[in-house]
C-alpha cells in the first residue's frame, strides 16, 4: 500500500509542477509524511463517517435478507423473500400518496422561498430582521414543532382562536379528516422547511456580482427582468438542488406527522410504515427491506431528474 | 475490476460479517433463592420503567427495607423512560442489569435466553397469580409484581346526575347511559385518548370478560377473534358505537391524556376505559383539583353471565433475572423480596401477586358485586402475539382502533362489518399460513 501511493506521488509530482522550478527531490521519510498528511486529517471524519453511516447501512442491508425480529439472538438468512413479500403487497406502497401532499407542498415552498429570497436581496427595510425570521424556524428541533402545532391545531387552539380574532369562526377539525389532516402537516412542513431553501437562494442570488444589476438597471431592465434574466439563471444549480432535497424529503417524510398523529386518520407516510414494521411487528428484516427500497426509489428520482435537467456550467457573462 | 472495487467489497464484507455476527447463548440456568439472607452479597441493578418512584424516592425506601434483611446486597436503580425502546435494544448486549421487567417485544420462546429461571410452574403457581404469562415448558421466568383488571373509571358525581346508579349490564344499556349523560350534563360521556394511542389498546383487555372464559386467549389463538358475538367483536362494536352516536370528545385528533385525568376528577369527562391501575392516578388528580377523590368509580365492562360480571385479572411488567447476570442470588432475593414483602402492589392499590392476599381496596365495589375474577390461562400467549405480529392487525398496538375510531366518526368511509370482517379474515388466513 505505501509503495503505491509513493510511486504514486512520485509519478503526478513533474505534471503538477510544470513551469516551476523542479524541487529538490525530499529524503524518503518526508516524502512520507506528505503523502501521509492528508490521510491523516480524513481520519477522524472518515472514521466518524464509517461507523456511525456507512456501518449500519451495510447492516441495514444485510438485516433485510433475514428474518430478524429485532432482538431475538436468533436470525435466519431469508435470500430476496422480504423484498418479494414488499414487492407483491400494493398496500405497502400506497402510503406513497400521502408524499402527493408533501411534494405539492414543497411547491408552494420552492416559490415561497425565491420570492423572499429575491426580495431580501434588494434593499429592504429591516432585512436581516425578516431574513432572521424566515430562517428561525429550521433552527427548532423538530419533534418540538410538532407539540406546538399539536396545540395549534387543537380544537380552541392557537388557530382558531387566531381566527376568531379575525372574524372567521371555524367548527373545524383540523387533523380530522385525512384531506385535512395531510394538509394542516405540509403546511407545518413548509413553515419548517422554507428558512432552509431560503437560506440556500439568498446566498446563491448575492454570490451573483452587483454590477450585473446595475448594468441591468441602466439599460431600463425592470425588477421581474432582473429576476428573470439574472437572478433565475444565476442560481439554477441551487434551484435544482433544491428540487432534489424537495422531492427526496418529500418521500421520507417522519417527525412531523409521527410526533402529531402518529400516522392516523390517512396520514402514515411510508418511513412511518416502516418504523412501525420494525418496532410494532417486530419484522426488522422486512423493514430494512422496506428503507433499502425507499433509499433506491430517491436514488432512482434523483438519477431521472439530473437527466432530465443536466447541471451545467453557469455563465452569466 | 480495479483496486477500488475490490477495497469497497471487502470492507463491505467485513462489516456484514462483523456486524450481523450474534454471540452464543448460555441457556437454561437458574437463579436460586438464597437459603440465609445475611450472606448474600452483590451489588445488583434493577431496571424499572417506574421513572417518578425513582424520582421521588420511593424505590429507594424500599432498597433500605430491602437492606434490613439483605444487609449486604446493594441495590441500584436505572429508571428508563422510554423502557421499551431502550431495553430492548440493550438486551442485544448482556448488559441489562440484573433485575428487570420483561419488556413485551420479547418472544415467550426467548425467555430461557434471556432469563433465568426461577422454578417449575406446578411449584409456583400454587403460591403466585400470573405464572402461566412467563412460562415456558414448565418453567417460570418472570413474576409481575402487582396485577390489575380492566375496566370503565367513571365520575359517580355525572354518572348519578344523569339518573344512572346501577352499573349497565348490556352493551345497549351501556350506550343509553352515555346517552343519558350528553343530554343531562355538560360532561363528555366518553373520552377516547386517541392521540395518546395506548389507552385504546387496552381496550383488547375486554377479551375473556364478556365470555367468562379463562380460555380467552386460546380462543384467540385458535379461532376468530371478530366472529360473532366474540369478545373482541362486542368490545370494539360498543366503541364504534358509542363514537358513531357522538358520545366522545369533539376533536379526537388532539387528546391529552395527561389534562384527561384532572378532567375526569372534576367531572368534565364522565367515563374512560382504563383499568384498576388507572384509580389511584385519577384520585390523585382528583385531590389536586380540590374535588373529591371518592368520586372516582370503577366499573366493569358491560355484559354479564349467568347474572355476573366478569373481569380478567392481567399481570403489570413481568419481573425477571438477567441470565447473565453476576449476582444471581442477590437479584432472586430482590425480586421474591419485591414481589411478597414490599407492599409494592399495596401502595398502588393493585391486585396483589400472591393468590392468598385480599382484594384491594379500589376493588371493593367489585367484591360486593360478586364481579367474578379471572385468571387467564396464557398457554397460547405466545402464538397469539405470533399472530398479531405476522398479520400486522395489532390488537396490542393503537393503529386499528384508531383507524375503528375514524371509521366511526365518518373520517374514513366504510362499513363497521367489513370492517371487522376483514380483521377477522387476516387474523384466520395467518393462523392457517402459521400453522397452529
Amino acid at each position: 500500500m505505501t509503495d503505491t501511493t509513493t510511486e504514486k506521488a512520485a509519478a503526478k509530482a513533474p505534471t503538477g509542477a510544470v513551469g516551476a522550478p523542479e524541487p529538490a527531490p525530499a529524503p524518503r521519510p518526508a516524502r512520507l509524511w506528505r503523502g501521509a498528511t492528508p490521510w491523516l486529517f480524513l481520519l477522524a471524519p472518515l472514521a466518524l463517517l464509517i461507523v456511525f453511516t456507512y456501518a449500519p447501512i451495510a447492516n441495514m442491508v444485510a438485516y433485510s435478507f433475514t428474518d430478524w425480529d429485532g432482538v431475538s439472538p436468533e436470525l435466519h438468512y431469508t435470500g430476496a423473500e422480504n423484498y418479494a413479500e414488499l414487492f407483491t403487497r400494493s398496500d405497502l406502497f400506497e402510503v406513497f400518496w400521502v408524499s402527493g401532499y408533501y411534494l405539492a407542498a414543497s411547491v408552494l415552498q420552492i416559490v415561497a422561498a425565491l420570492y423572499f429570497a429575491t426580495i431580501l436581496s434588494f434593499n429592504v427595510r429591516f432585512r436581516n430582521f425578516f431574513k432572521g425570521v424566515l430562517f428561525f424556524p429550521y433552527l427548532i428541533n423538530g419533534v418540538a414543532i410538532g407539540f406546538v402545532f399539536l396545540y395549534f391545531f387543537q380544537d380552541g387552539g392557537t388557530l382558531d382562536s387566531v381566527l376568531g380574532l379575525l372574524g372567521v369562526e371555524t367548527d373545524r377539525a383540523w387533523l380530522g379528516t385525512p384531506e385535512s389532516a395531510n394538509t394542516s402537516l405540509a403546511a407545518v412542513s413548509v413553515w419548517r422547511y422554507l428558512g432552509l431553501n431560503f437560506v440556500l437562494f439568498l446566498g446563491a442570488i448575492q454570490s451573483i456580482p452587483g454590477d450585473l444589476y446595475e448594468a441591468a438597471e441602466l439599460d431600463g431592465a425592470n425588477r421581474w427582468q432582473q429576476f428573470r434574466y439574472i437572478i433565475a439563471p444565476g442560481i439554477k444549480p441551487v434551484l435544482s438542488l433544491t428540487v432534489i432535497l424537495s422531492i427526496s424529503g418529500s418521500l421520507s417524510v417522519f417527525e412531523i406527522p409521527y410526533i402529531m398523529t402518529g400516522g392516523a386518520t390517512g396520514t402514515e407516510t411510508f418511513v412511518i410504515q416502516t418504523v412501525k414494521l420494525a418496532f410494532q411487528f417486530n419484522k426488522t428484516g422486512l423493514a430494512s427491506a422496506a428503507a433499502v427500497v425507499l433509499l433506491l426509489i430517491v436514488l432512482a428520482v434523483t438519477w431521472v431528474q439530473r437527466r432530465l435537467v443536466p447541471d451545467d456550467k453557469v455563465d452569466l457573462a | 475490476m480495479n483496486r477500488r472495487t475490490v477495497l469497497a467489497v471487502t470492507t463491505g464484507a467485513l462489516l456484514l460479517s462483523a456486524c450481523t455476527g450474534t454471540g452464543g447463548s448460555s441457556k437454561g440456568a437458574e437463579a436460586k433463592a438464597p437459603d440465609d439472607p445475611s450472606k448474600v452479597s452483590g451489588a445488583i441493578t434493577v431496571l424499572t420503567h417506574r421513572t417518578d418512584l425513582v424520582q421521588d424516592g420511593t424505590m429507594k425506601k424500599y432498597a433500605a427495607e430491602f437492606n434490613k434483611t439483605y444487609p449486604e446486597v446493594k441495590v441500584e436503580f436505572d429508571a428508563i423512560t422510554d423502557y421499551e425502546g431502550e431495553v430492548k435494544i440493550r438486551m442485544n448486549t448482556e448488559n441489562y442489569g440484573d433485575v428487570l421487567m420483561i419488556p413485551a417485544v420479547i418472544e415467550k420462546k426467548d425467555y430461557p435466553r434471556f432469563f433465568a429461571s426461577l422454578g417449575t410452574q406446578a411449584e409456583r403457581s400454587k403460591t403466585y397469580r400470573f405464572t402461566d404469562y412467563t412460562t415456558v415448558d414448565g418453567k417460570v421466568y418472570g413474576q409481575s409484581p402487582l396485577g390489575a383488571v380492566p375496566g370503565f373509571i367513571y365520575n359517580k358525581k355525572v354518572w348519578s346526575e344523569a339518573g344512572v346508579t346501577d352499573w349497565p349490564t348490556t352493551p345497549a344499556e351501556f350506550l343509553d347511559d352515555l346517552k343519558a349523560i350528553k343530554s343531562k350534563t355538560d360532561a363528555i360521556p366518553y373520552y377516547t385518548n386517541f392521540k395518546d394511542m395506548w389507552p385504546l389498546t387496552q381496550w383488547t383487555d375486554v377479551n375473556g370478560s364478556v365470555s367468562c372464559d379463562e380460555q380467552a386467549t386460546t380462543g384467540l389463538a385458535e379461532g376468530d377473534p371478530w366472529a360473532e358475538g366474540a369478545d373482541l367483536r362486542t368490545a370494539d362494536t360498543l366503541l364504534y358505537d358509542i363514537v358513531h352516536e357522538g358520545l366522545v370528545e369533539k376533536d379526537p385528533t388532539t387528546t391529552n391524556w395527561e389534562a384527561s385525568k384532572p378532567r375526569i376528577a372534576k367531572g368534565e369527562i364522565a367515563t374512560m376505559w382504563l383499568g384498576s391501575w388507572a384509580v389511584i392516578q385519577m384520585q390523585g388528580a382528583a385531590k389536586q383539583a380540590g374535588t373529591d377523590p371518592d368520586d372516582i368509580g370503577f366499573m366493569p365492562f358491560p355484559a354479564q353471565r349467568s347474572g355476573t360480571f366478569c373481569a380478567v385479572a392481567k399481570p403489570d411488567y413481568n419481573q425477571a433475572v438477567n441470565i447473565h447476570s453476576e449476582h444471581k442470588e442477590a437479584a432472586r432475593a430482590w425480586l421474591d423480596w419485591f414481589t411478597d414483602k414490599s407492599g409494592y402492589a399495596a401502595d398502588n392499590l393493585a391486585l396483589s401477586p400472591l393468590k392468598s392476599a385480599p382484594l384491594p381496596t379500589v376493588m371493593k365495589p367489585y367484591e360486593e358485586a360478586g364481579v367474578k375474577i379471572l385468571d387467564l390461562d396464557d398457554t397460547k400467549g405466545a402464538v397469539v402475539k405470533s399472530i398479531d405480529n405476522q398479520s400486522e392487525i395489532g390488537i396490542y398496538k393503537p393503529d386499528y382502533r384508531q383507524d375503528l375510531v375514524d371509521l366511526a366518526r365518518g373520517a374514513t368511509k366504510g362499513d363497521l362489518d367489513d370492517f371487522l370482517n376483514d380483521l377477522g379474515k387476516k387474523w384466520t388466513e395467518t393462523q392457517r399460513s402459521l400453522g397452529s
